[in-house]
């Protein structure tokens, strides 16, 4: 067992995610610039940046949804390409939680939960309901199982989200600026959440803002700007010892106050 | 400092709530709605006792001539719908068969009923019994000619009968059409794109009339001699292909009301394009616009009356017949009225249902 530098589950030496020279282009304008970034099995990955510096597109091209032009993407020994086999055996094992939490309006908190293990998996319907129950547990709120969307809070439904994501029992985790949409009162529940999952080893690449979460539970802490990776640290050395510039002056703002 | 202490709930004031409350916010708000709602209670007071008095009062309903209503005028003459009630209902189909129509009929309504019936178990199954197992029991009880069923041709098919067949076709074929093309016209790939568009440009771009028209009058022309197209199917196929494209313009724009978001996350937990649109954005999109696909329904309905120009004769063209017919000269208030009230009826209870529908379908709020 080799020794962690952050406390908290052990991270293995095994990659999971490896992007090499990924290069996006919207149109003219230039997205990713040359990212090469190596994930651990087991990484907890904080990712945080200005408005516009690529973050959530290069999290978003891991499991495809953003194609990436040059470059290769392999997650979890898979290259991501035009196969449409690829993509699907890769959205699989690649969980994600957005920032609108796009849960199924029409469709109840359980069967939210239910639908990919069902559809995608093949998994019995009674076995993927009684899962779906043990995931709502997890996250607190199997009472909310036969109630829609539109009738939780902000906090519950990413909380349901979350959830829904771990029904496909995926290895990675990724989270979109999982807390931006919701009121300052609902952000703990829905932290408190990811830092219990984050105990329980799971890989995870989180784009947030969020820094004491970043304290607590990361190995590392990507800072992003302009398309590139600018600097990535343990997060102690992150914030007390940034390098670059533009770091300084991110942290600057957002330490503020 | 002192402590709060919390008021009390306190009754609302009682010009806001009940019958006064609704009548001063409905009809007295203002000075000029109190005129409006007056000029409008004077209209009213008008027109409708008249109209009372002509429809029902002083009308003639039963008998089998026209002579009472000739010896007795100011009210309206039933006695012509009545008389010809049948031919109204069944067009030109043989008196002594009329009971496999009403055998379709009722056929229908005990399909139908356990589909509104919500402990039922096999709702799915039921529902596409009907939409494809019962359309071929109606077609070879409608025409005949097996299990010693006398042949009845299909143009002597007619009536409200053929209204409704007609209709039901048309509605049961250009839904799911229309929902693939709305489909296509969204889809990244340039050829079924560019296909669909062409079709749906096409067939909005043209007249009903015309496509009834070009169906039973062109096409016969460029088909091989001798091959015998059924006028009705050709009716159906035209209405069909013409509703599709309206059909696939409003489910598109139900489509396009769904959020990214939605896309996004059927996506990013596997689901392949079929099943994320069957399961995930459909149905969203679908009831999003259950207005605009009544709306198209109601209008294909009433446009099935066209089909009086190439020759068909469903009710509204019975009615015209019965109209022309020297006997009952001059009863046409009745006949039209009585034509517009069978059509209301239909298309409201399809508003009332889709509006059921909706309240049905609805889960809180969007998000």
């Amino acid at each position: 067992m080799s020794e962690s530098p952050t406390p908290g589950p052990v991270v293995s030496d095994e990659l999971t995610i490896e992007l090499r020279g990924v290069h996006k282009w919207y149109g003219q304008f230039h997205v990713l610039k040359d990212i090469n970034l190596e994930v651990k099995k087991g990484e907890r990955i904080v990712i945080c940046g200005p408005s516009g510096s690529g973050k959530s597109t290069m999290i978003r091209c891991i499991n495809r949804l953003e194609e990436h032009q040059r470059g290769q993407i392999i997650v979890d020994g898979t290259e991501l390409t035009d196969d449409i086999k690829n993509i699907d055996q890769i959205r699989r094992e690649v969980g994600m939680v957005f920032q609108h939490f796009n849960l199924f309006p029409h469709l109840t908190v359980q069967e939210n939960c239910c639908l990919a293990p069902i559809w995608v998996r093949k998994m019995p319907r009674k076995e993927a309901e009684e899962a779906a129950m043990q995931y709502l547990e997890k996250v607190k709120i199997p009472e909310q199982a036969g109630k829609y969307p539109g009738q939780l809070s902000g906090g519950q439904q990413q909380r349901v989200a979350i959830a829904r994501s771990l029904c496909m029992n995926p290895s990675i985790m990724l989270f979109d600026e999982p807390t931006s949409a919701l009121d300052p009162e609902m952000i703990k529940e829905v932290l408190d959440t990811m830092i219990e999952l984050a105990e329980s080893g799971m890989t995870m690449l989180c784009v947030t803002h969020e820094m004491g979460f970043a304290k607590t539970v990361a190995n590392r802490v990507i800072f992003m700007d302009g398309g590139e990776i600018i600097e990535q640290n343990r997060p102690d050395d992150f914030f007390d010892n940034p390098q670059s510039d533009r770091t300084k002056l991110f942290l600057s703002q957002i330490l503020a106050h | 400092m002192s402590t709060h202490t919390p008021q009390p709930d306190l009754p609302p004031p009682i010009t806001s709530v009940g019958v006064i409350g609704w009548l001063r916010t409905n009809l007295f708000s203002s000075w000029g709605n109190t005129v409006l709602t007056l000029a409008a209670a004077y209209v009213v007071y008008l027109t409708l006792p008249p109209l009372i008095e002509w429809a029902l009062i002083k009308a003639h309903w039963l008998g089998d001539s026209r002579e009472p209503c000739d010896l007795e005028k100011g009210g309206a003459c039933w006695v012509f719908v009545s008389v010809r009630f049948n031919q109204f209902m069944y067009g030109l189909y043989p008196e002594a068969q009329y009971w496999r129509i009403n055998l379709a009929a009722i056929l229908l309504v005990v399909l139908m009923i356990p589909l509104f019936i919500k402990q039922f178990p096999w709702k799915l199954w039921l529902g596409f019994f009907v939409l494809f197992g019962y359309p071929v029991i109606a077609f070879y009880l409608f025409s005949g000619g097996v299990l010693g069923l006398e042949h009845v041709e299909t143009s002597r098919w007619g009536g409200l009968t053929l209204t409704l067949v007609l209709a039901s076709v048309g509605m049961a074929a250009s839904f799911p059409l229309g929902i693939l093309l709305a489909l296509g016209r969204r889809s990244s790939m340039p050829i079924v794109k560019s296909v669909c568009v062409v079709f749906i440009e096409f067939w909005r771009g043209v007249p009903l009339i015309t496509v009834l028209f070009m169906s039973s009058v062109m096409l016969p022309l460029f088909l091989p001699e001798g091959t015998n197209f059924d006028k009705l199917l050709r009716a159906m196929i035209g209405i069909s292909l013409f509703q599709s494209a309206y059909m696939a313009e409003v489910v598109r724009s139900g489509l396009q009301a769904i959020p990214k978001g939605q896309y996004e996350a059927a996506q990013a937990m596997g689901l392949s394009y079929w099943q994320s649109m069957s399961l995930i954005i459909l149905p969203q999109a679908l009831k999003l616009v259950i207005p605009g696909i009544v709306n198209t329904f109601i209008a294909l309905f009433k446009d099935t009356t066209l089909v009086l120009i190439i020759g068909l004769f469903d009710m509204l063209a019975m009615i015209e017949a019965a109209l022309a017919d020297p006997k009952w000269l001059g009863f046409s208030i009745e006949g039209l009225s009585f034509a517009a009230f069978v059509y209301w009826i239909f298309c409201f209870s399809m508003s009332r249902y889709s509006m059921a529908l909706e309240r049905k379908l609805h889960t809180g709020h969007k998000r």
